[in-house]
């Protein structure tokens, strides 16, 4: 079955999480028409790529007379109604904890368990143990979720917030097994080599000379593996209670009945997005480092 | 008494000795029993359930009744085909657009400017928000009544469109949601392909006159096939997969119509909606089998590419 090695997914060993400044190329751009061109362009990118989310913080901001009136599209009277409404209502701040308690746990459970494992796997290059990890990552998640629910419903742990950790880490696990692989892949073993020779054992010069050798490939892993579980939506709309709802469960049910409340939509949404965004913000690097983890040839 | 620590302190050698010979499995056992217990353990017995007729509740009795349900799902014209073409139709247009919008950015950005800085971050912050916040998001802007499209279209003088709500629009707008979302993943993976591109052959062609397309056509996108490939890998088996966006735009079925009914959410609606979690087994091992098909086709493509 090896449709996907690990080879494959991460050739090459390109630096992982060391964002350096890479020499860049220094042509002179051409023509004046292409400064132009260029200029042009890439407002047009920044505004389509930006303007919906902009909209979405401005209907946050309206009242729902405002949002249906087509003349008070940008001019308007901002109103803080909409998030006293949905951060008042139903715990919403509940739900943010919750959120933010499953990506946390699943993120430090997927890490204790996933560095030493893609430390292992990198050096003794074990292809096909890190083929059947990164296997969860083609695997349809629902095909998971009903054994899942029949296993944990026997035990009565759906609902719990154990079974929503352990389902994020099935998300998480994977995504830091593979960024952290080609991360140990590019560290060179000297390294341990020398800390062996000044009497350490194996597991010795792994916990004192590798581990906080390699924090930087840790710290993308993780960060990518949190705003992942933020967002996981599927497991949480099967396995969560009442009490343990994660945002975008809470945000789906938003719309589940009767009219919608379009402001409270929105102001739900903008707070389910901004603790990533500004995550995203002073982490970019990071977040970049990891998502092209292993796909350029270095 | 040296005595006494003696065996203690060689009871701790040996154990740490053994630790130490033994760290490979060692180090990658706790993760490979957690992968063994949640994922190989499911699978194998979503593969039995397809064989059985469970349903109804999870806990129901249930017969092996062998391929009957691949028989039915097979020969099931109504729901299962249709959802496979619109798996493929949403992940091959949304692929197609992306890799061609995301190699147009990367190149752009390729050569430093001015405020580089403040692109990069507008590119990434769709790739990181809530893809369940991003649908209700497009909901609002694409309302017919309401929305902010219809409106951009009238000052066009262009009739209003059903977008999401309408039984033929729904599908080609959650493919541009998609690409609005996930062309920054391209961009990113792509970029980095470039920027550890190396100079000389581009310059080689530069000097024997060549154009810039020529360049592009004949110097960077062989050098790039390999990110290429990755790109379309990652994006494809995300895309084949896509349950979030689909969702919470059209909620269950894909809409009352199956608009955007794709093979995942036809599978969850089997087993959470129906109860049906035999078919559901079914249509869900076939749908592993088509993703396995479609990396294993691009793996094949990759290798012909590195050799």
């Amino acid at each position: 079955m090896s449709v996907v090695t690990p080879k494959m997914l991460r050739p090459g060993t390109k630096n992982v999480a060391r964002p350096s400044a890479q020499p860049r190329r220094r042509k002179p751009l051409k023509s004046r028409a292409y400064k132009v061109f260029r200029v042009v362009a890439l407002i047009v990118i920044v505004v389509a790529f930006l303007a919906p989310l902009f909209w979405m913080l401005l209907a946050s901001l309206k009242t729902n007379v405002d949002i249906y009136d087509a003349g008070k599209t940008l001019i308007f009277t901002p109103t803080t109604e909409n998030y006293e409404t949905v951060l008042g209502r139903n715990n919403y701040l509940s739900f943010v904890f919750n959120s933010f308690w499953v990506a946390f746990a699943s993120t430090a459970l997927s890490l204790i368990i996933g560095v030493p494992a893609a430390y292992s796997m990198s050096r003794f290059a074990m292809r096909r143990s890190a083929l059947v990890v990164l296997m969860a990552r083609i695997i349809p998640g629902v095909s998971l979720l009903v054994p899942w629910y029949y296993v944990f419903s026997n035990l009565s742990m759906v609902g719990g917030y154990s079974v929503l950790i352990l389902s994020h880490m099935f998300v998480a696990l994977p995504l830091i097994v593979y960024i952290l692989m080609s991360y140990y892949d590019s560290m060179p073993l000297e390294l341990e080599e020398a800390a062996r020779v000044d009497g350490l054992t194996h597991i010795g010069a792994f916990l004192r000379v590798t581990l906080p050798l390699s924090i930087g490939g840790i710290a993308t892993a993780s960060i990518l593996a949190f705003i992942f579980s933020w967002n996981n939506f599927m497991f949480a709309l099967v396995l969560s209670g009442a009490d343990t709802k994660t945002l975008p469960v809470a945000i789906f049910n938003f719309v589940a009945y009767a009219s919608i409340d379009w402001g409270g939509l929105m102001a739900a949404s903008v707070v389910v997005t901004i603790p990533i965004m500004v995550i995203a913000l002073f982490t970019q690097k990071y977040i970049v480092s990891g998502l092209t983890a292993g796909a350029t040839k270095g | 008494m040296t005595v006494a620590s003696l065996p203690q302190k060689t009871a701790w050698k040996a154990y740490s000795d053994w630790a130490n010979n033994h760290r490979k499995w060692l180090f990658a056992a706790p993760a490979m029993i957690f992968v063994a217990i949640l994922i190989i353990f499911p699978l194998a017995w979503t593969l039995y359930l397809s064989l059985t007729d469970s349903s109804g509740s999870v806990r129901a009795e249930s017969d092996f009744i062998g391929f009957a349900n691949y028989l039915e799902v097979l020969s099931d014209g109504d729901r299962f085909w249709p959802a496979v073409g619109r798996t493929f139709l949403f992940t091959g247009a949304a692929l197609a657009v992306q890799m061609v919008l995301g190699m147009c950015i990367a190149l752009l950005l390729w050569r430093p400017f001015k405020g580089e800085k403040w692109v990069r971050v507008a590119i990434l912050l769709p790739l990181v928000a809530t893809p369940v916040a991003v649908g209700m998001m497009w909901r609002l802007i694409f309302d017919p009544n309401i929305g902010f499209a219809n409106q951009a279209l009238a000052w066009f003088g262009i009739p209003a469109q059903p977008w999401l709500s309408g039984q033929s629009t729904a599908l080609p707008t959650v493919i541009f949601i998609d690409i609005w979302q996930w062309t920054p993943m391209v961009v990113i993976i792509l970029l980095a392909g470039l920027t550890s591109l190396s100079e000389e052959p581009d310059e080689a062609a530069r000097i024997d006159g060549a154009s810039a397309w020529q360049r592009f056509r004949f110097i960077t996108v062989p050098l790039m096939m390999p990110t290429i490939i990755v790109a379309i890998l990652l994006r494809s088996i995300d895309a084949l997969k896509t349950f979030d966006l689909l969702y919470a735009t059209k909620g269950r079925g894909g809409g009352s119509f199956h608009e955007v009914e794709t093979l995942n959410i036809y599978a969850y609606g089997l087993s959470f909606d129906y109860n049906d979690y035999g078919l559901s087994s079914t249509v869900l091992i076939l749908f592993f089998l088509i993703i396995i098909a479609a990396m294993w086709v691009l793996t094949r493509r990759r290798k012909d590419v590195q050799s």
